[in-house]
């Protein structure tokens, strides 16, 4: 049986990942649209960071459940629904962490330099080989940030997984659930090690974060 | 080496403040785009360049046609083969001096691409900055770098946006008779835009004029600045002093040239513009850059002081006009009222004139 920190650790590189297939996409789409409505896309983005994470758990309950559109489509694939599992979980997680990893790309893709992406087309190349060779290196460091950001909140996540996933060992039962659940039954010794585990790991990861930029933009400079 | 192709523009966009209308031809040679700040340049080159659209018109490039918004073609930027360099280098910061310059290049076979990089960088003598990063090299050698990676692409056409405008005299020069001559050895037609005359006299047989998103004259510049057809190009072009000289010397370290003016033993000191020894040169002063003393100046830093007599003195409405003969050469110098009073200059008197090296300009004939 997977112990909650290591689920813990599983659903946030997994969350992160997708995030990063998911969101360097549209952050692009964000940072180079000239379309007048694009404030509403950044504003649906950001949602998740101003909703309690109850509500946004209950509507995804309501959605992935069986009764759900998509949990119904889910359930008649793989014969389980999406509410109460890891890939429940997953899903809800991407939702939950969107901002904290689009908001940073977006930044970092707005702040590359336009001549420079100007001199790339002009030298003759395709708009994939300016992003890949210019403007994903020149804005690494907000991508690692946003990776980093939406790894650690994942990593953090309480009300969504409650409200989604239940708490079921070894399945749903994440670090944060188990802390809680560890406190509620007065087992304060358990809780304070988990506790102290995940800030360790959090700490850690935005220290080699920053870090890391610092380093990399000391050497531009 | 495909045969040099002929540029032919015609665009009509409006911007915020004028209406961008402008149309012109030019074969393979360099062609000065001249006009105030916010005549519209930059967007014609925009336009040619394919960074913005017009709204109606065409562009063409020899048998290719960039844009037309009759048939509806809009080549993307990458596509044009259009070398464009402006004030700033826009060096991939990420990237070694070497690894820009081949951006390119890249779907070159390596054997070809490293040759054709290694004899640019030789050409722009920065070999030896291969493996820097932009940010650990100076301003000019950037603008070097930008200049070697444009052009090892080998573009169809050249755009340069005040490209040296940063740099100091004498690396100008290095880098134009650098550009001079891949632009000879190419035949590609090169558009340089300027607001600065003196680079206009210097750079090209052929000067577009720009106002307002027009282009309001077009010809040799001495033609073109010494005709003025409006108030502002008058302003612009205010040359009271025009000589033949002959080159006599040029001193491209000391971003000087000496010039003896035709048929005298004068000699004047100017800027070092395009042009090698023994060549002739048409050379303009304004009658108000020339300074009067009745004694020898000395411990002073303008390289030309030359004797000779006043023959006329004319007052004019606001200043004075003195007809100074030196030698086989007359001057004409405009003062003020408090200044003939104050030196008591009288007809026949003995003046020394000053004149400051960069206050001569070239008009190219």
């Amino acid at each position: 049986m997977i112990s909650p920190l290591l689920l813990s650790l599983k659903l946030a590189l997994v969350t992160s990942t997708l995030l990063l297939g998911i969101g360097l996409p549209l952050a692009f789409w964000l940072a180079f649209t000239r379309f007048r409505l694009r404030f509403l896309v950044e504003s649906v983005v950001a949602l998740p960071i101003v909703l309690p994470p109850t509500v946004l758990g209950f509507y995804l309950l309501l959605e992935l459940g069986s009764r759900g559109s998509l949990g119904a489509f889910w359930e008649r694939f793989t014969g389980h629904t999406l509410a109460f599992s890891f890939e429940g979980l997953v899903l809800g997680s991407v939702i939950y962490s969107l901002p904290f990893a689009v908001q940073p790309f977006t930044a970092a893709l707005a702040s590359v330099d336009r001549r420079l992406l100007a001199a790339s087309a002009s030298l003759g190349a395709s708009s994939w080989r300016t992003f890949w060779r210019i403007t994903f290196p020149l804005a690494l460091p907000g991508i690692v940030t946003g990776f980093a950001l939406s790894f650690a909140h994942t990593l953090g996540e309480f009300g969504v997984v409650l409200m989604l996933g239940g708490n079921i060992p070894g399945r749903t039962q994440t670090a944060s659930i188990a802390i809680y659940d560890n406190v509620q039954m007065l087992d304060y010794a358990t809780a304070g090690r988990q506790s102290l585990t995940l800030l360790g790991i959090s700490f850690a990861l935005l220290v080699l974060i920053n870090a890391l930029n610092r380093k990399r933009n000391w050497r531009l400079q | 080496m495909s045969a040099p192709a002929a540029l032919g523009v015609n665009l009509h966009l409006p911007l915020q403040q004028f209406q961008l209308d402008c149309s012109f031809r030019t074969q393979s040679e360099v062609v000065v785009l001249f006009g105030p700040s916010g005549a519209g340049k930059t967007s014609v080159l925009d336009c040619i360049a394919g960074f913005r659209s017009p709204l109606r018109g065409q562009i063409t490039l020899g048998e290719r046609i960039l844009f037309s918004s009759k048939s509806g073609v809009c080549l993307p930027v990458r596509q044009r083969r259009v070398g464009y360099l402006s004030q700033q280098p826009a060096l991939f910061p990420h990237l070694s001096v070497r690894q820009n310059i081949e951006y390119g290049l890249l779907d070159l076979p390596r054997a070809e691409r490293d040759a054709r990089v290694d004899s640019m960088m030789e050409h722009f003598r920065i070999a030896s900055l291969a493996s820097s990063r932009p940010a650990a090299i100076s301003g000019g050698e950037q603008q070097r770098v930008a200049l070697a990676r444009t052009l090892v692409c080998e573009p169809e056409l050249l755009l340069l946006d005040e490209p040296l405008s940063a740099l100091d005299l004498s690396l100008k020069s290095l880098l134009l008779e650098t550009l001079f001559d891949w632009q000879r050895e190419h035949g590609v037609p090169m558009l340089y835009v300027t607001h600065d005359q003196q680079e206009a006299y210097s750079l090209s047989r052929r000067v577009l004029v720009m106002e307002k998103g027009s282009v309001v004259a077009d010809g040799e510049p001495q033609q073109v600045f010494s005709a003025p057809a409006s108030r502002e190009r008058a302003v612009l072009s205010g040359y009271e002093n025009i000589f033949d000289a002959v080159v006599e010397e040029t001193h491209p370290a000391l971003g000087t040239m000496t010039c003896r003016v035709a048929g005298t033993d004068l000699m004047l000191e100017s800027p070092l513009a395009h042009k090698t020894e023994g060549e002739t040169a048409s050379l303009a002063l304004r009658a108000g850059d020339i300074l009067v003393a009745t004694t020898l100046p000395t411990g002073i830093s303008a390289r030309n002081i030359l004797t000779g007599q006043i023959e006329v003195i004319e007052d004019r409405a606001g200043m004075v006009e003195l007809h100074v003969l030196c030698g086989k050469t007359n001057f004409r110098v405009h003062i003020t009222r408090g200044a003939l009073q104050n030196l008591g200059l009288q007809r026949g008197q003995s003046v020394w004139l000053i004149i400051k090296t960069h206050s001569i300009q070239f008009l190219r004939s």
